[in-house]
């Protein structure tokens, strides 16, 4: 049965035109990461799009906290300006938080089941598994953005933005949601259970709750502002808001962009490395 | 041993923190040669899968070596991956992609040129009898078919050496037995087998040669049908109605007294003999309610040679093999 022979002594070849399975150059190697990378982003989509729970968290969830902010809790606020203009961004960074909780539980039961020791066992990366979660999420995140933009659109949200603000802002949740989407992948390695990747989102969701995505900072009592003002997710917020509504009056906006950015690229080299270590140890 | 596909050499293995660390492996020596199926054979915790995972790079060993086809398994990781395939205890498939997608991913992975990783799907699909179900999701399939497609899984890259880690653990006969097939299959296309199990059937059915694994160590090595020599001899069994009956036949046959209703005349397993025996039994006009040759089994010789059953958990670290073999002799002579 020729189905089930082993490779002859020479193997056919295979993109990178060498041996099949074993890219000689660094090139090649470089090119089947690459594949292999797109191969685990499908899949992880895939997985994804047919789980009941993540699609819920990916297109339902969003638009039920948007009109729950706008219709429940927007009456009483007081931001100088149509509510839902205020909270669109911060829901979306919120949201992205839920993604995130997915995405780690995706990559806790691909690293407590089979499948982790079988990609170790072949002839490719295995990191490029928790690349593949990443890419899915940052594509997920980026179909739930504008779903909730549509939406907020709908019931009144009224930006006054150019193209070039609005791919600004765009870019800027999206690099969020990468940052956000390693230390997802960070904790889905480290932790040893769906429970405990469950419990990111906590930690997610009190990001955004205590910044300016929700409240101005200077309605929260001072020792509060103070990490308000210094999280990462305020300046994002403040950076997203400016591009799209205008900036609050006496705001930098260079200045709080790139702060934002400064942030999510630090904190997604960070646990990136953290996830790439995690994976390496955990055996 | 020279050429042996993967050789493992006084493989030692600790789990556990510094004060309280298990020895695992204590010195684990194997050899599987081509084209062979080598059988690791012992009860849960004498470390099989631990072995396995050292040979399929998963682990490193804390101390001795291991290669496959002369590549190490630590320092030349990369060069032993293409050669093998794993199919670990738990199922590396996701339940949520579809047959064909599972083994679609993996062709991929396996880095197959693009056009050819269809034809290899519908090959393989074919080969382990999976075209039924190829459109299905994997959680709607039976265990003993999603089996099957984990071991299609791991061939997508048509391997030297399959590793199995107890593959046909928690399935029903007839699944077992169509595991057993395509595996079969796989190793008369020319694969090499490396195989855990706790069943000495499966041993017993798939293995050339089988290494009885207890507390880290490789207790007893051989073919099934020398094991089973090993530790004794085949003989005819006959259950009577009465002690008194049993006793008679004992008589005829030329057997020590003994006492209850069933009689063991050992034999040298060849027809001539058994006939001889049954005839001399038959001789006595006593009626035996069951009868049966009783070939010494693979259980037989792991508790002989090991000192306990399969179903037994494994020694605690520290004891010696040395000792479970003294008990051994204590037992059998008992």
């Amino acid at each position: 049965m020729t189905a089930l022979a082993p490779s002859p002594a020479s193997p056919p070849t295979s993109r990178a035109g060498v041996r099949a399975n074993a890219p000689a150059s660094a090139l090649g190697r470089a090119g089947d990461a690459l594949a292999d990378v797109v191969t685990m982003s499908g899949r992880a989509l895939r997985l994804a799009r047919r789980d009941l729970d993540s699609v819920i968290t990916a297109a339902v969830l969003p638009v039920a906290i948007l009109l729950l902010f706008t219709y429940v809790f927007g009456g009483a606020m007081d931001v100088g300006g149509a509510y839902v203009t205020y909270a669109t961004p911060g829901i979306i960074l919120l949201c992205a938080g839920f993604g995130a909780a997915s995405t780690a539980m995706a990559v806790e039961h691909d690293m407590s089941g089979g499948m982790v020791d079988r990609l170790r066992s072949m002839p490719m990366a295995p990191w490029t598994m928790l690349t593949g979660h990443v890419a899915a999420s940052l594509v997920k995140n980026l179909l739930t953005t504008a779903i909730v933009f549509g939406v907020a659109v709908a019931i009144g949200f009224r930006p006054d933005a150019s193209l070039l603000d609005w791919l600004g802002a765009v870019g800027l949740l999206l690099l969020f949601v990468h940052a956000i989407s390693w230390s997802a992948a960070f904790v889905g390695v480290l932790v040893r259970s769906p429970d405990a990747a469950n419990g990111f989102t906590f930690f997610v969701m009190f990001l955004p709750y205590v910044s300016s995505a929700f409240v101005p900072v200077d309605t929260m009592p001072t020792w509060l502002r103070g990490f308000a003002e210094h999280q990462p997710v305020t300046p994002v917020i403040e950076a997203v808001r400016s591009l799209l509504v205008g900036a609050a009056p006496g705001t930098d906006v260079g200045a709080t962009a790139l702060l934002a950015v400064a942030w999510c690229v630090g904190l997604a080299l960070v646990f990136a490395v953290a996830a790439a270590w995690g994976f390496r140890r955990r055996r | 041993m020279t050429d042996a596909l993967v050789l493992a050499e006084g493989l030692r293995k600790d789990f556990g923190p510094p004060r309280r660390r298990v020895r695992v492996l204590d010195g684990v020596d194997l050899a599987l040669h081509r084209g062979e199926v080598l059988a690791l054979l012992g009860p849960n915790g004498a470390g099989k899968t631990t072995t396995v995972r050292i040979l399929t790079t998963l682990l490193r060993p804390d101390g001795g070596r291991a290669t496959v086809a002369g590549h190490d398994v630590v320092r030349d990781a990369a060069r032993v991956r293409p050669l093998i395939s794993l199919t670990g205890q738990q199922v590396a498939l996701d339940l949520k992609q579809s047959v064909r997608e599972n083994l679609t991913m993996m062709g991929r992975l396996a880095h197959l040129p693009r056009r050819a990783v269809r034809g290899r799907v519908d090959e393989l699909l074919a080969a382990f009898d999976l075209a039924g179900v190829a459109d299905r999701r994997a959680a709607t399939c039976s265990g003993g078919t999603r089996r099957r497609l984990d071991l299609a899984a791991g061939l997508l890259t048509r391997p030297q050496v399959l590793f199995l880690d107890e593959p046909t653990t928690g399935l029903d006969p007839r699944s077992r037995q169509a595991v057993w097939e395509v595996v079969r299959d796989v190793v008369a296309a020319g694969t090499s087998l490396f195989l855990t199990t706790q069943y000495l059937e499966e041993a017993d059915r798939l293995a050339d040669r089988v290494a009885l694994v207890d507390g880290g160590r490789v207790a007893a090595e051989g073919t099934p049908a020398a094991l089973k020599r090993q530790v004794g001899e085949a003989s005819v069994e006959l259950d009577l109605a009465t002690a008194a009956d049993a006793d008679r036949v004992r008589g005829a046959l030329g057997l020590p007294a003994a006492e209850g209703a069933r009689v063991l005349a050992p034999t040298d397993g060849s027809l001539a003999h058994a006939r001889a025996v049954l005839d001399a039994a038959a001789a006595t006009g006593v009626v035996p309610t069951a009868w049966t040759v009783r070939q010494p089994t693979l259980d037989d010789a792991f508790l002989a040679l090991t000192g306990h059953r399969t179903g037994a958990a494994g020694r605690p670290a520290g004891q010696s093999a040395g000792q479970s073999a003294d008990l051994t002799a204590k037992e059998v002579a008992a």
